[in-house]
C-alpha cells in the first residue's frame, strides 16, 4: 500500500520536470505528412486471372483484324524481283494498278552498317562547309585526299556509291521497245535532300564551287556532274543522298527510281514483257555479293511484308488463346480460394 | 585508458611548463599537438586530388575510368563522352556531396577551435583560445562549461575534491559522474596556489610524481576517476583546475566503402566478358577471309594496315568492352547508394517510432544495411533495459531469511544498503537525470547513479527508515529511524565490475570499527559467505528469482585495525601499480572481499516494456529465433522470458546449466539434448502443419556456454561439441542464456554468425555491455538507454517494441526495394546491351553501336534511372498494417529469397527474350522491305532507334508492372519519363546541332513515327515483350501464391482467422 501511493508521487514528480524538456524536444517530432509516414494514397493495382483476363481478350480481339488487315494488304502489293547477274531475257509484267511503281537496287552481303564505314563520312562536308570541302574529316580516312586534293564527297560511303544505271523498256508485241519514263527525285528524305545535304555555296557553277578538290577515287565522273539538273547536282543530288543512307543490315534495297502513274485509269505499267537494260559497272563478286532490281507498289503500309500481318495473327491468337486457358484456371483457382473462404 | 594504451611513447607531461628539479630526471621537452581539432577531410588546395583519389580507390569508378581512357585512346566504337559523361556526372555528385560535408565540418571545427579558455599562467587566469592550449597548461573550467581538452583534475572548488561531469554530448548519458582530484593538489584554491604547482605526470603509466621542496618526490597513481575528458560538462560544481594532458586530436576516419552488390557485379563482370571474348573470336573467325576483312569498298587506312596482329586483336577486344560495359552501369552504383541514403529518411521520419515520452525518435547511423533488416534470422537482445524498462522498484527485503522481521542485524543490513553503493545527492530540482523526488519538507533532492538497483534500493531504504543523506568530506551521513544522523567515513570503494558482479565499501563508523560490506549477485556472494542464514536467504531469493524480481545479496565483515591495513596496503599498492593495474585490482579485491557473513537479500521490480511480449511474438512468427542474453540469474530471466512470452506454455524448455552438467557431463547432457531435439524434428517432419508442432526454448548460463566453446581437450572422439551445440540452437525458437559477461554476449553472436548458413544477426541492447555484441552483429540497434555507445550501433531506436515496425515493416520493404532495384538495372542492361551483341553478327562484328551515342549515354541516366529509383523509394507491395498485423510475411522474404539463383536467373532469361524480341522483330520488319509509304528506305540508325523505342518502352511498363503502389509521384515519373524519352528523341533528331561532327540522328526519330508500320511493330513489340512476365505473374499467383501474394488480395486476414478458430 506504501509502496503504490509512493509510486503516485513519483510519477508526478517527473512529469512536473520533464514538461519543459518535452516541449524543447517535441520539435524534433518527426513531421506527420503523408510522404514522410509512407502514406500517400496509391493506387494498388494486382494482376491476377480476373483482372488480366479481359485485357487478353480485348487484346486478342484487336490485334487478330488488325493482322488480317495487314496481311491482306501485304499480299495486295506486286512485288517482281530480279537478279542481275543473269541478264538478259524478257519478263512478265505482274503490275495491274493504276498507282506508282517503285524500282528499287538490292545489294546482299555488302557491309554498308560496318563501323568503319558507317562513320567514314564527314556530314559537315555535305552541309555544305567550305572548310570542311577542302579539309575533309579524319574520320573520312583513308578516302580523305588523293594526289594531296581533298576528295569531295569523301570517305568510304560516298567512294563505292552505287554507279549501275538501270533502265526498264517495254517490249511493244510490234517489236519496238518503249523506254519507261522514270523520275529520279524524290527518292530521298526531303529533310535530307533541303536541310542536311548542301552544296557549298549557292553558287549556279558547281564546277567552280569544287575546285581544287578531286572526285572519288572509283567514282567516273566528280560530284558536280551527277546530274544536268542543277536541282539535283553536287551534293543534293538524291542517287548520291540515298546511297549515303547507310543500311541497317548487309542485304538491303535502295529506291533507285519512281515510275511514275499516268493516270487512275491507265496502269502504269502495261501488260506485256519487258526489257531491263543494266549498265554493269558496279563489282559484287569480290565479296560473294548479289544484285538486285525490285520493282514493287506501295501500300500504307509501305512494301511487301507478310511478317507484320502474320505476327500480329499470331501473337493475338495467342493472348485469346491464353485468355481461354486462365479463364480455366481462374475459375478452377478462384473458387477453391472462395471456397475456402466461405468454410470458415 | 585503452584510449592512450594505444600510444606506445612515454609521455611525461611538465604541469605549467616547469623543468623537474635536477636530479629527479632529465628534462626532455616534448612536443605534443596543440589543441587544434581538425575533423575535416581536406582542405581548400588538396579537396580536388585528394577527393578524386579517394573516388578513384573505388573500384568501381576506377572500372568506369579506365573505360572511358580507353575511349580516349584508341579508336572506339562510341565516344568519350559515352562513358565521360555519367562518370564525370557521378564524380562531381559526389565531389560536391563530400565537399559540403566538408565544409560543415570546416565551420564546426572553426567554433570549437575559437571558444575561450582560461589558462593559469604564473599564478595569474589568463584567457585564450581552445586551440592555444598546450599539453601541461593549467586550465581552469567554471561550473556548465565543457573541457576544452582531456584533463587530469587538480584541484576542485569542492571541499571533498570531487566535481559531477555530465558525459551527455560524448555518449549521452545524462546521469553526473564523480571524479576526483589529485589528493596531494585537492587543496589548492586559487590561481597562485595552483601556478606553484611542481609536478610532472608520467603517462603512460598513469602516475603524478610531485615535487615539494627538499623532499623527496611524491608518487600518486592516476587513474580514470581523475581523468576528465573533452567535451564532458562540467556541472554542480563551481570551478576546478586541471593540467591539459592530451590535447589535439586523434581522427578514425574508415572510409568505409562496402557495396552490397557485389555479387551481382561479379555476375555482370563475368556476363560482359563472355560477350566480349565471344564477339572478339567470332570476328577473326569471321574475318578469317581478306575479302571480308577489307572489301573494295571499305579499306583500313595505312595506319591500321601496318599494325601487329596482336596489337590489333588487343584493340578489337578493348572495343568490344567499351561497347559492352554498359552492362555494367556506372549509374547503378550511384543509384543503389541514393536508394539507401534517401531510403533511411523513412526511418527517422517514422512517427509511429517516435517516442514522446523520451523525445526521441529511431536513428539511422549506416544507411548500409537496410535490407538486411529485412533478413534477421536471429535477434539477441539485452535483458535489462530493452526488455525491460530497467525502471527498478524496491519490492522487498529478506534479513536472515525473515522478510520484514526485526533483528539484531537488521539495522546493520539497512545500514549496509545505505552505505555500500555510488549513489549521489543531488540538490537542485532543474538537472536532467534520473530524479526521484523526496517531499519531506526538506529542498528536494534526488538520488542519481548509474545504476537503477541501487537508487531503488537506496529509496527503498528510505521508505524503511533509514535515509541517505549525503557523502560530505568523505563521510557518508546516514538518517536512521530515530531521526539521527550517523555518520560513517568512507575508506575505500572497490567498485562494481561485471566480472566480479559486485561491489564493496569499507567504512569506518562513528565507534571506530571497520566495516566492509558487500553487495552483489548472489552467485558472486554466496561462495564468500561463511556465516548467517544462508539456507534461508538462498530459497527466499530463488523465489524471488522465479517472480521475475532481480535479487541481490548484501554481506558484510567486520575488518579488525590490521586487516584494515593490509587491505589498504593491498588496495594501494594495486592502484600503484604500473603494469596490469586491472588485474591486480581484481586480485585485491578478491583477497579482501571474503569471510563474509551474510545478511540478507533484497528484490527489485523491474517491469516488462510495454509490448514486450507482442514484439517478440511477433517476431517468433515472423520466423525469428529470439535470444536473449542476460547477466541475471536464471530463474529471473526465465520469468521475464515467460512474461514476455519468449517462452510460452507449450515450449519445451531444454537446460544446459551448470546445475546439470555438474551431474552429468556436459558431453552427455548436450547429446541427450540434441536427440531430443532430432526426434521432435523427425515426428514433425511426418506432420507438415508445423502449427502444432512443439517447439524447443534452450536455456544455457555463463559458465556451461565457456564449457562448451571451450576447444576440446579430449581429443577428436568426442566430436565438436561446438556443432551440436549449433545443431541445438538451430531448432530452438527461443533461447535465454543467462550470467552472461559482456565479452560472452559477443562470442554467441559471432558463434551464430560464423555458423555454415551465415545468418543475418541482429543484437539490441541498450548499455555499455551490450556495445561488443552489437559491433558483433551484422545490424545492431541500440534501445533507449545506451547511447554510451549509441554510435556503434547501426540503428538506434527508442524503445523495445519499435523493432517490431523496424524489421516487420521498414526492414522487408526495404529488402523488395533494394532487391528489385538489383535486378531490375540487370534486367534493363541485358535488354539494352543483348539486341547490341546481336547486331555485331550483321555487322560483320565490326563493334558498330546499334543506338546513337546520345542513346547510349542517356538510357541509364535519364531514360530509365527516375522510374527505378522511385520504386525502390516508394514501393510498397503490401500495406503498412498488413505487415504488422501478419508478420509471417516476413518469412517469404527470408533466406535472402528475392536475389537468390533462381530468381536471378528468371531476371536474366527475361532480359534475353526481350531484347531477342526487340532485335529480332526488327529485323524482320526491317529485312529486305520498304517501310513507308513514299517507297523511301530507312538506315541503320533508325533500325536502332526503333528497337531503342520499343526497349525503353518496355522497360519502364515492366516496371509498371511490378509497382504495386501507384502514388501521384509513380505516375508522374513513370509516364514522365516516356514523354522524356519522345520529346528528347524530337529534339535531338529536330535540329542540325552545330557543334557535333555528324549528322546521323537528323529526322530519324520524326520519319520513323511518319510511317504506319513502325507504330504497329513498337505496340506488337512492346507487347509481346511484356507478355511472358504478365503470364508468369498471373500464373504463379493462381497455382500456388505465396502468403504476400495472398495478403495483397486480402486473402491473408481469412487464413489467420482460420486458425484462430
Amino acid at each position: 500500500m506504501m509502496a503504490s501511493s509512493y509510486n503516485a508521487k513519483d510519477e508526478d514528480g517527473h512529469i512536473t520536470v520533464s514538461g519543459p524538456g518535452g516541449g524543447t524536444l517535441r520539435s524534433k517530432k518527426p513531421e506527420n505528412t503523408a510522404f514522410k509516414q509512407q502514406r500517400l494514397p496509391a493506387w494498388q493495382p494486382i494482376l491476377t486471372a480476373g483482372t488480366v483476363l479481359p485485357a487478353f481478350f480485348i487484346i486478342g480481339l484487336i490485334f487478330i483484324p488488325i493482322g488480317i488487315g495487314l496481311y491482306v494488304t501485304s499480299n495486295n502489293i506486286k512485288e517482281f524481283e530480279v537478279t542481275l547477274y543473269d541478264m538478259s531475257g524478257p519478263h512478265q509484267n505482274p503490275f495491274r494498278n493504276c498507282n506508282n511503281v517503285f524500282m528499287y537496287y538490292g545489294l546482299s552481303n555488302f557491309y554498308q552498317n560496318h563501323r568503319r564505314y558507317v562513320k567514314s563520312r564527314d556530314d559537315s562536308q555535305l552541309n555544305g562547309d567550305l572548310e570542311s570541302l577542302m579539309k575533309p574529316s579524319k574520320e573520312c580516312e583513308p578516302y580523305a585526299y588523293h594526289e594531296n586534293k581533298p576528295i569531295a564527297p569523301c570517305g568510304a560511303i560516298a567512294n563505292s556509291m552505287f554507279n549501275d544505271t538501270l533502265e526498264l523498256f517495254y517490249n511493244d508485241p510490234n517489236g519496238t521497245k518503249i523506254q519507261i519514263p522514270m523520275t529520279a527525285t524524290g527518292i530521298a528524305w526531303w529533310t535530307d535532300k533541303h536541310v542536311k545535304f548542301r552544296n557549298p555555296t549557292d553558287n549556279a557553277n558547281l564546277t567552280a564551287v569544287f575546285q581544287g578538290t578531286t572526285k572519288p577515287v572509283n567514282w567516273r565522273r566528280p560530284v558536280y556532274e551527277l546530274d544536268t539538273d542543277p536541282q539535283n547536282n553536287g551534293f543534293i543530288n538524291e542517287d548520291f543522298i540515298v546511297w549515303m543512307r547507310t543500311a541497317a543490315l548487309p542485304t538491303f534495297r535502295k529506291l533507285y527510281r519512281i515510275i511514275p502513274k499516268k493516270n487512275s485509269m491507265v496502269p502504269t505499267l502495261l501488260r506485256g514483257n519487258y526489257t531491263l537494260e543494266v549498265v554493269y559497272n558496279y563489282p559484287v563478286r569480290s565479296f560473294e555479293g548479289r544484285k538486285r532490281m525490285i520493282l514493287s507498289t506501295i501500300s500504307w503500309m509501305g512494301g511487301k511484308n507478310p511478317f507484320l500481318g502474320i505476327a500480329y495473327i499470331t501473337v493475338g491468337s495467342v493472348c485469346f488463346f491464353l485468355g481461354v486457358v486462365l479463364l480455366i484456371i481462374h475459375h478452377k483457382y478462384g473458387n477453391r480460394n472462395n471456397s475456402a473462404d466461405i468454410a470458415n | 585508458w585503452e584510449y592512450y594504451s594505444i600510444n606506445p611513447f612515454h609521455r611525461t607531461v611538465y604541469i605549467g611548463h616547469k623543468e623537474p628539479p635536477p636530479g629527479a630526471e632529465a628534462y626532455i621537452p616534448q612536443r605534443y599537438p596543440d589543441n587544434r581539432i581538425v575533423s575535416s577531410k581536406y582542405t581548400f588546395w588538396n579537396f580536388i586530388p585528394k577527393n578524386l583519389f579517394e573516388q578513384f580507390r573505388r573500384i568501381a569508378n576506377f572500372y568506369f575510368l579506365v573505360i572511358f581512357l580507353v575511349q580516349l585512346i584508341i579508336d572506339t566504337p562510341t565516344s568519350p563522352v559515352t562513358s565521360g559523361l555519367p562518370l564525370f556526372f557521378v564524380i562531381t555528385v559526389t565531389a560536391i556531396k563530400q565537399g559540403y560535408e566538408d565544409w560543415l565540418r570546416h565551420k564546426a571545427d572553426c567554433s570549437i577551435n575559437e571558444c575561450p579558455v582560461d589558462v593559469v599562467q604564473q599564478g595569474k587566469v589568463v584567457r585564450t583560445q581552445s586551440h592555444k592550449l598546450r599539453v601541461g597548461d593549467i586550465v581552469m573550467v567554471r561550473e556548465d562549461e565543457t573541457f576544452p581538452c582531456d584533463l587530469i583534475l587538480l584541484s576542485s572548488s569542492r571541499h571533498d575534491g570531487t566535481c559531477y561531469v555530465t558525459t551527455t554530448s560524448l555518449d549521452g548519458e545524462s546521469s553526473h559522474k564523480t571524479y576526483y582530484a589529485v589528493p596531494d593538489t585537492m587543496a589548492f584554491r586559487t590561481e597562485q596556489e595552483v601556478g606553484s604547482l611542481h609536478a610532472t605526470i608520467e603517462y603512460f603509466v598513469g602516475r603524478i610524481n610531485i615535487y615539494k621542496d627538499k623532499e623527496e618526490p611524491v608518487a600518486r597513481p592516476l587513474g580514470a576517476e581523475n581523468l576528465l575528458l573533452r567535451g564532458a560538462t562540467l556541472k554542480n560544481t563551481q570551478r576546478i583546475y586541471a593540467v591539459a594532458v592530451y590535447t589535439g586530436m586523434e581522427t578514425k576516419m574508415a572510409l568505409n566503402y562496402q557495396s552490397k552488390s557485389q555479387k551481382r557485379s561479379a555476375v555482370e563482370k563475368s556476363m560482359n566478358a563472355f560477350l566480349i571474348v565471344i564477339n572478339t573470336v567470332l570476328k577473326y573467325a569471321w574475318q578469317w577471309s581478306p575479302d571480308r576483312d577489307e572489301p573494295w569498298y571499305n579499306h583500313r587506312t595505312e595506319n591500321e594496315r601496318q599494325r601487329h596482329v596482336v596489337i590489333r586483336a588487343f584493340t578489337d577486344f578493348l572495343a568490344f568492352m567499351v561497347l559492352f560495359n554498359y552492362i555494367i552501369p556506372v549509374s547503378m552504383y550511384v543509384t543503389v547508394e541514393m536508394q539507401k541514403f534517401l531510403g533511411s529518411y523513412f526511418i527517422t521520419w517514422d512517427e509511429e517510432m517516435f517516442d514522446e515520452e523520451l523525445g526521441e525518435g529511431a536513428q539511422v547511423n549506416t544507411s548500409d544495411l537496410n535490407e538486411e533488416l529485412g533478413q534477421v534470422e536471429y535477434v539477441f537482445t539485452d535483458k535489462t533495459g530493452t526488455l525491460t524498462e530497467n525502471n527498478m522498484e524496491f519490492i522487498e527485503c529478506c534479513v536472515d531469511g525473515n522478510v520484514y522481521i526485526p533483528h539484531e542485524h537488521e539495522d546493520l543490513f539497512f545500514r549496509a544498503l545505505c552505505l555500500c553503493h555510488t549513489v549521489q545527492v543531488k540538490e537542485e530540482e532543474t538537472v536532467d537525470g534520473i530524479k526521484r523526488g523526496i517531499h519531506q519538507g526538506r529542498p528536494t533532492s534526488f538520488y542519481i547513479s548509474s545504476s537503477p538497483d541501487e537508487v531503488a534500493l537506496v529509496e527503498g531504504m528510505k521508505r524503511l527508515g533509514y535515509t541517505y543523506l549525503r557523502l560530505k568530506d568523505n563521510y557518508m551521513e546516514i538518517l536512521n529511524k530515530d531521526d539521527e544522523i550517523e555518520r560513517f567515513k568512507l575508506l575505500h570503494v572497490l567498485n562494481f565490475d561485471s566480472v566480479r558482479r559486485r561491489m564493496s565499501v569499507i567504512v569506518k563508523s562513528s565507534s571506530g570499527e571497520y566495516l566492509l560490506f558487500c553487495k552483489g549477485a548472489d552467485s558472486s556472494i554466496f561462495p564468500r559467505v561463511v556465516s548467517g542464514k544462508v539456507e534461508q536467504v538462498k530459497a527466499r531469493v530463488e523465489q524471488n528469482a522465479v517472480e521475475g524480481l532481480r535479487t541481490l545479496c548484501v554481506a558484510y565483515r567486520r575488518l579488525s585495525e590490521s586487516e584494515y591495513e593490509e587491505a589498504c596496503h593491498h588496495l594501494t599498492e594495486a592502484k600503484l601499480a604500473l603494469q596490469d593495474r586491472e588485474q591486480r585490482l581484481a586480485q585485491a579485491y578478491d583477497i579482501i572481499e571474503r569471510d563474509f557473513v551474510l545478511l540478507g537479500a533484497t528484490a527489485v521490480e523491474d517491469r516488462l516494456q510495454e509490448k514486450a511480449a507482442d514484439t517478440i511474438e511477433s517476431l517468433h512468427k515472423a520466423g525469428m529465433k529470439v535470444w536473449v542474453l542476460t547477466g541475471d540469474k536464471m530463474e529471473t530471466a526465465a520469468a521475464t522470458c515467460y512474461a514476455s512470452k519468449l517462452f510460452r506454455r507449450s515450449t519445451q524448455i531444454l537446460e544446459l546449466t551448470k546445475k546439470r552438467t555438474e551431474e552429468q557431463s556436459l558431453h552427455d547432457v548436450l547429446f541427450e539434448l540434441n536427440r531430443t531435439v532430432l526426434r521432435q524434428r523427425s515426428i514433425s517432419g511426418y506432420d507438415l502443419t508445423h502449427v502444432y508442432c512443439l517447439d524447443f526454448g534452450l536455456i544455457i548460463d555463463g559458465a556451461t556456454l565457456s564449457a562448451v566453446l571451450k576447444p576440446n581437450q579430449e581429443g577428436a572422439g568426442h566430436g565438436n561439441y561446438r556443432e551440436i551445440f549449433l545443431e541445438i540452437c538451430r531448432n530452438c525458437s527461443a533461447v535465454l542464456c543467462c550470467r552472461m559477461a559482456p565479452l560472452q554476449k559477443a562470442q554467441i553472436v559471432k558463434l551464430i554468425k560464423a555458423s555454415k548458413e551465415h545468418p543475418i544477426t541482429l543484437a539490441i541492447g541498450d548499455g555499455a555491455n551490450d556495445v561488443s555484441m552489437i559491433l558483433e552483429a551484422h545490424v545492431g540497434i541500440m534501445g533507449k538507454e545506451g547511447r554510451q555507445a549509441a554510435r556503434n550501433s547501426d540503428y538506434a531506436i527508442p524503445k523495445f517494441k519499435h523493432l517490431k515496425k523496424m524489421l516487420l515493416v521498414h526492414g522487408h520493404y526495404y529488402y523488395i526495394r533494394i532487391a528489385e532495384l538489383v535486378q531490375y538495372f540487370f534486367y534493363k542492361n541485358v535488354c539494352f546491351i543483348f539486341p547490341q551483341f546481336l547486331y555485331q553478327f550483321f555487322c560483320g562484328f565490326s563493334q558498330q553501336p546499334l543506338y546513337d551515342t546520345a542513346y547510349l549515354t542517356l538510357y541509364n541516366i535519364s531514360f530509365t534511372s527516375l522510374p527505378i529509383l522511385l520504386y525502390s523509394l516508394v514501393e510498397q507491395h503490401v500495406t503498412v498494417e498488413t505487415l504488422k498485423r501478419e508478420p509471417s510475411l516476413y518469412r517469404d522474404i527470408a533466406k535472402n529469397s528475392l536475389l537468390r539463383w533462381p530468381v536471378f536467373l528468371y531476371w536474366t532469361c527475361l532480359g534475353v527474350f526481350d531484347a531477342v524480341i526487340f532485335f529480332f522483330g526488327a529485323y524482320f520488319l526491317f529485312d529486305n522491305t520498304t517501310f513507308t509509304s513514299n517507297g523511301q528506305m530507312f538506315g541503320n540508325w533508325t533500325f536502332g532507334t526503333l528497337v531503342f523505342t520499343v526497349l525503353v518502352f518496355t522497360v519502364t511498363l515492366k516496371l509498371a508492372l511490378d509497382t504495386h503502389h501507384w502514388t501521384w509521384i509513380n505516375h508522374f515519373v513513370i509516364w514522365g519519363s516516356l514523354l522524356f524519352y519522345v520529346i528528347f528523341s524530337l529534339l535531338w533528331g529536330g535540329i542540325i546541332w552545330p557543334f557535333l561532327n555528324y549528322q546521323r540522328m537528323y529526322y530519324v526519330f520524326m520519319q520513323m513515327l511518319s510511317s504506319g508500320p513502325a507504330w504497329l511493330s513498337i505496340i506488337l513489340l512492346i507487347t509481346v515483350s511484356l507478355l511472358p512476365d504478365v503470364i508468369k505473374k498471373v500464373l504463379c499467383r493462381a497455382i500456388c501464391p505465396t502468403a504476400t501474394e495472398r495478403a495483397q488480395v486480402g486473402l491473408g486476414t481469412n487464413s489467420t482467422v482460420k486458425l484462430n478458430l
